[in-house]
């Protein structure tokens, strides 16, 4: 650590301090700025040459005079102490305790921004999570180590989806320690009150690790609080093997503070005043889950995007589409229609589902009844389309039978209580009885072998029935 | 990659991002440069008097001005030689399996190592005799890398004179003088590896028109929009259309001798479930691992941004070689749009004026010179090679008119458009048959009906029984394009009378426009979507292709004949073949033609029947 203090010759502009005269400071170094009795800012150099250095500040500049104001360079990078002792306590964006408890103390400081894990040292996710929520579970499985975003809306119950997963979420097999790291970037403090509440009324509250940077809290500091959480979590992930949970709440807050920041940097933007560098950026943020050969842990990422006016092609849901692996969508119209949670599994997607189901995980029929459910209530959803134009009694007789499978199946297969917890065997039997409703001939994606054996009645009685 | 010998030295000014500047007298623009106490790598951007600007190749924390800066000189290179066989690499090639070792988990900065391992032996082959006057990509000796694969080991592209000396038969490291050549009085040694710009292209003779196919197994992209060897295609598509799924499938099934897949910006996970299939998966000749003939190239998306933009001239430039060597190469780039963001990042640090949508107005070029890297040629060492270049894009929004895919679309010969519509409706691959292209499809043609003349005359067999010799119809089956040709007529003709029926109402359809619209179906159901998890139609042999294709095809003509003398479609519904012809890409195996043999029988027969039926109750009345 630098002793040398630098004063007198700063200049100050929106979160950033130039410091004219200072050399031979790194890039990216942590710097600290303190001014009277004030408390101590956190900053970090932007830009360094051999006459300048440009600091942008966390907590930024209000309040700081060309006369109080000292910056002392650390000659390290922004970063944080990791321990297990991280656990059950409530941090800021920067990962300094702000519940009023003691410093994290010990030796071990890991980079907010993280290394890259060397792509050959990851171990493919492959084991189911059940979560006790059939759209998910039968769906949309998560499996550990996956990145799977839920892109909601304004209004809509995400922080009750969220909180039920937390609640619910287990491994089918053998259990290892679990940690939850919740992150907060630009939420109301009632929104951040009502996770906290529930990890305490659930007692759970010592697994789990939060990091808070809510809508009145400094911008720039909005852009540490998920790395400062993934950093806490891949120390107890890959070092101490927990099986961590990572929540990123709202990812789209955290563009906007990224946005903010780079326009007042005058850089070039792409697209909607969003950087160039935007995936490159969501990226260091997603890629940061995962599972690496030899470590127990695993890091599995849920990180809630607000889709602004509902668009789906807004460059943050676009681009946290094209990193993370499948998405889970909320829909404002079933939401209307009183079905909760409201997933909308059509435009919903697990890409690491594939691997995670089957006979060594869930059962063997689960990749083609989901696949039969998909299909029966993507016909269902084009006929209530239909009907809304030509009449549902002018609808066909097989047609009619689609209609009200896709109402069966928002109201008893989507819709489900909030602590009302379906294991996946339950979740497929659930699915199997809805398919009931459809003429057999109509099931082309499970095989009459699965037929015989998960759906209740043979065929012949229900030819006879029909 | 190269380590960097210094030959000019100097010291950082100025650090921001990923990049540097430095006062570095007699630097050479393009060069490789070593910067700061752990020699991060980089690449000369820009010179200005004495004043280099660097791309950084790692991070740049905690570098500092004053730091030392050292260059060689060379351009940012490639090492070429055995040992690049089942490799995966960064942007700028150096090998993460190695670094694995070294380091953990972790890519921790600085780490240098040589991209071919000095330490292994490798059985090489000597093919010259001394005396011999040698050009440069002349075949020197050659190594059997892997069961898969015979490596050549070439003579440099720019070097020639008389061969003074060689090593006999034996093991060498790739270091390792084994020959020495004298040109001018100036005696050079070579090794089993040399090194070549990743910007520059590598030299060959001719070139030719890319006339053979790329076989894919792919029904609608071997069928409908086909890739030549040595073409180049571009697969947009939004999230979730699918790209990851096709581009592995071609990676794992197509006829190319060598694979080079880039991982350019995208998902680690994605590498790793790639590296695994490829260690899985054999070759169906020689049950060797298919990893034995690929090189994947990984630069993820949290890696740094500026070795994701070498990545695709890394990815290229080993292609080359491999085509130099005499083989047909594919190389895949997923995906092409997160290296034109890496191309924006650098260009807006450099205060570049951007033209759309920020990427800076070179985009267009750059890409265009990027894909004319692929072609079919003859070799300098007088064989035949080819690179195919498949670029994914992932346009913003899924919107086509964004900068990339239209560039991407005016220099590609095949356009491989994903849909988001066909991937809801789980219609996988989701080509999309009214946006995709191939400008291919013609020239292949001859190669189709020469190379499968006795499948091509069985197809066109299978379908003129069908067709019961109309001679009306029969010609349009002279040529293999007709096959496609007549599918995508079909497929058209549906989408215009799905949109008619969703206005009027199908009521209001003839029984040909039904039939029509029914067949279409069965072209999409039966033959466009093909099951990539599915253990038998994963894969589906050019012979299948077209038995199938030929059998629906023939079908359909038959049906319209029928139709025409008042059969009615409603009839024709019912046939049960026509259920089994649905099915007939995952029930029938690839060897066992003979099956849809039979059921053209059985359609022919059940066809007949129904005609029969008709007319019988016509005479009756």
């Amino acid at each position: 650590m630098s002793e040398i203090e630098w004063r007198n010759t700063l200049d100050f502009g929106g979160n950033l301090i130039t410091v004219r005269g200072a050399r031979g400071i790194g890039f990216d170094e942590q710097a600290e700025i303190t001014a009277g009795d004030a408390a101590t800012r956190l900053g970090q150099t932007l830009a360094t040459s051999d006459t300048e250095v440009v600091v942008q500040v966390f907590e930024g500049t209000r309040g700081l005079t060309r006369e109080s104001a000292a910056v002392r360079f650390l000659g390290r990078v922004p970063d944080m102490v990791v321990s297990e002792a991280l656990l059950g306590r409530v941090f800021d964006g920067l990962g300094r305790p702000r519940d009023g408890g003691p410093p994290i103390l010990g030796h071990r400081r890991e980079p907010l921004r993280g290394v890259p894990i060397n792509p050959v040292a990851r171990e493919y996710p492959r084991e189911f999570i059940q979560t006790g929520i059939s759209s998910i579970d039968l769906l949309n499985s998560l499996v550990r180590g996956q990145k799977l975003p839920i892109f909601t809306g304004s209004g809509l119950p995400h922080q009750r989806l969220l909180s039920q997963i937390l609640r619910q979420a287990r491994l089918l097999e053998a259990s290892a320690p679990f940690a939850v790291i919740f992150v907060a970037m630009g939420i109301s403090h009632t929104d951040a009150r009502f996770f906290h509440d529930a990890f305490r009324d659930e007692g759970v509250m010592e697994r789990v690790s939060m990091f808070l940077n809510l809508a009145d809290d400094p911008t720039m500091a909005c852009l540490a609080a998920p790395r400062a959480g993934l950093t806490a979590a891949e120390h107890l992930a890959f070092e101490q093997d927990y099986h961590v949970l990572v929540i990123l709440t709202d990812m789209t807050n955290y563009a906007t503070a990224l946005r903010e920041i780079a326009t007042a940097r005058d850089e070039v933007p792409a697209r909607k005043g969003y950087p160039g560098y935007l995936y490159s950026d969501l990226a260091e943020i997603y890629e940061r889950a995962g599972r690496v050969q030899g470590r127990g842990g695993s890091i599995t990422l849920i990180p809630v995007v607000t889709l602004p006016n509902g668009d789906i092609t807004h460059p943050v849901p676009d681009l946290t589409g094209y990193i993370t692996e499948g998405q889970l969508v909320l829909s404002r119209d079933l939401h209307s229609r009183g079905v909760v949670p409201p997933v909308d599994v059509l435009p919903s997607l697990s890409r690491l589902m594939k691997d995670g189901i089957g006979p060594t995980h869930t059962r063997d029929d689960h990749a083609n009844l989901a696949n039969q459910l998909y299909a029966a209530y993507a016909e269902g959803r084009r006929i209530r389309d239909l009907a809304t134009v030509v009449g549902e009694a002018d609808l066909a007789g097989v047609d009619k039978l689609y209609l009200k499978f896709a109402d069966a199946f928002e109201e008893r297969f989507i819709a489900q209580g909030s602590s009302e917890e379906r294991s996946v065997l339950q979740s497929l039997e659930l699915g199997w009885s809805l398919l009931e409703l459809l003429p057999v001939d109509e099931l082309s994606r499970v095989t009459e072998e699965q037929i015989s054996t998960y759906g209740r009645r043979p065929r012949q009685e229900q030819e006879h029935d029909g | 990659m190269t380590q960097i010998d210094p030959l000019e030295r100097g010291i950082v000014l100025r650090v921001a991002g990923p990049l540097i500047t430095a006062r570095l007298p007699g630097a050479v623009m393009g060069s490789q440069a070593a910067v700061g106490r752990d020699g991060i790598v980089g690449e000369i951007i820009r010179l200005d008097d004495e004043v280099a600007t660097f791309q950084m190749y790692e991070t740049t924390e905690l570098v500092r001005p004053g730091d030392p800066v050292t260059s060689s000189g060379q351009l940012l290179s490639v090492e070429l030689g055995p040992g690049l066989l089942g490799q995966v690499f960064d942007g700028i090639q150096r090998p993460l399996k190695a670094i694995r070792e070294e380091t953990g988990v972790r890519i921790r900065r600085g780490m240098l190592l040589p991209a071919l391992g000095r330490e292994r032996q490798w059985p090489f082959v000597p093919g010259l005799d001394v005396g011999t006057r040698i050009s440069g990509g002349e075949i020197l000796g050659t190594i059997q890398e892997t069961e898969l694969l015979e490596h050549r080991v070439l003579v440099p592209p720019d070097l020639d004179g008389e061969l003074i000396d060689i090593v006999p038969p034996g093991d060498y490291t790739v270091d390792s003088v084994v020959a020495r050549v004298r040109r001018n009085g100036t005696v050079h040694p070579l090794h089993l590896f040399h090194r070549w710009p990743v910007r520059l292209e590598r030299p060959s003779g001719e070139r030719y028109l890319p006339h053979v196919p790329l076989i894919t197994g792919q029904r609608v992209l071997d069928m409908l929009f086909p890739l030549a060897k040595g073409g180049a295609a571009a697969v947009p598509g939004p999230f979730g259309a699918g790209k990851t799924i096709v581009q592995h499938q071609v990676a794992r099934w197509c006829d190319a001798q060598v694979i080079v897949f880039v991982g350019c910006g995208e998902r680690g996970n994605e590498m790793v479930d790639l590296l695994e299939q490829f260690e899985a998966l054999t070759d169906p000749h020689t049950s060797r691992p298919l990893l034995e003939r690929s090189v994947l190239i990984a630069n993820t998306s949290n890696m740094p941004v500026t070795a994701r933009e070498a990545s695709i001239y890394t990815g290229i430039t080993v292609s080359e070689y491999f085509r130099d060597q005499g083989y047909h190469v594919a190389l895949i780039v997923d995906s092409t749009s997160r290296w034109a963001e890496a191309l924006r990042e650098v260009a807006g640090r450099l205060e570049e004026l951007p033209a759309e949508e920020g990427y800076p107005a070179y985009l267009g070029s750059q890409l265009a010179a990027f894909y004319e890297r692929a072609g079919h040629v003859r070799t300098l060492g007088g064989d035949d090679g080819s690179v195919t270049a498949i670029g994914s894009v992932s346009p913003p929004g899924g919107d086509f008119s964004e900068p990339v895919t239209r560039h991407s679309e005016s220099v590609v010969g095949t356009f491989w458009a994903l849909s988001k519509p066909l991937a809801d409706a789980r219609h996988y691959p989701a080509i999309d048959w009214e946006d995709s292209f191939s400008g291919y499809a013609e020239r292949i043609s001859e190669w189709w009906e020469e190379e499968f003349r006795e499948h091509w005359s069985a197809a066109r067999a299978s379908m003129l029984r069908l067709l019961q010799e109309s001679s009306h119809e029969s010609q349009l089956l002279e040529h293999w394009s007709a096959l496609p040709r007549g599918a995508l007529g079909l497929l058209r003709e549906a989408d215009e009378l799905k949109r008619i029926a969703s206005i009027i109402g199908p009521a209001a359809l003839s029984d040909r426009q039904r039939w029509t619209y029914f067949v279409a179906g069965l072209v999409k159901e039966g033959f466009l979507q093909q099951n990539a998890l599915d253990p038998v139609d994963t894969f589906c042999s050019p012979e299948k292709q077209m038995l199938l294709g030929a059998l629906i095809i023939g079908a359909y003509h038959r049906g319209q004949q029928l139709i025409a003398r008042g059969v009615p479609c409603a009839a024709l519904l019912k046939l049960s073949s026509l259920r089994r012809l649905k099915s007939a890409r995952t029930a029938v195996p690839n060897d066992r033609p003979d099956l849809l043999e039979r059921l053209r029988e059985d359609l022919d027969q059940q066809l007949t029947e129904a005609a029969d039926a008709h007319a019988s109750v016509h005479a009756d009345q």
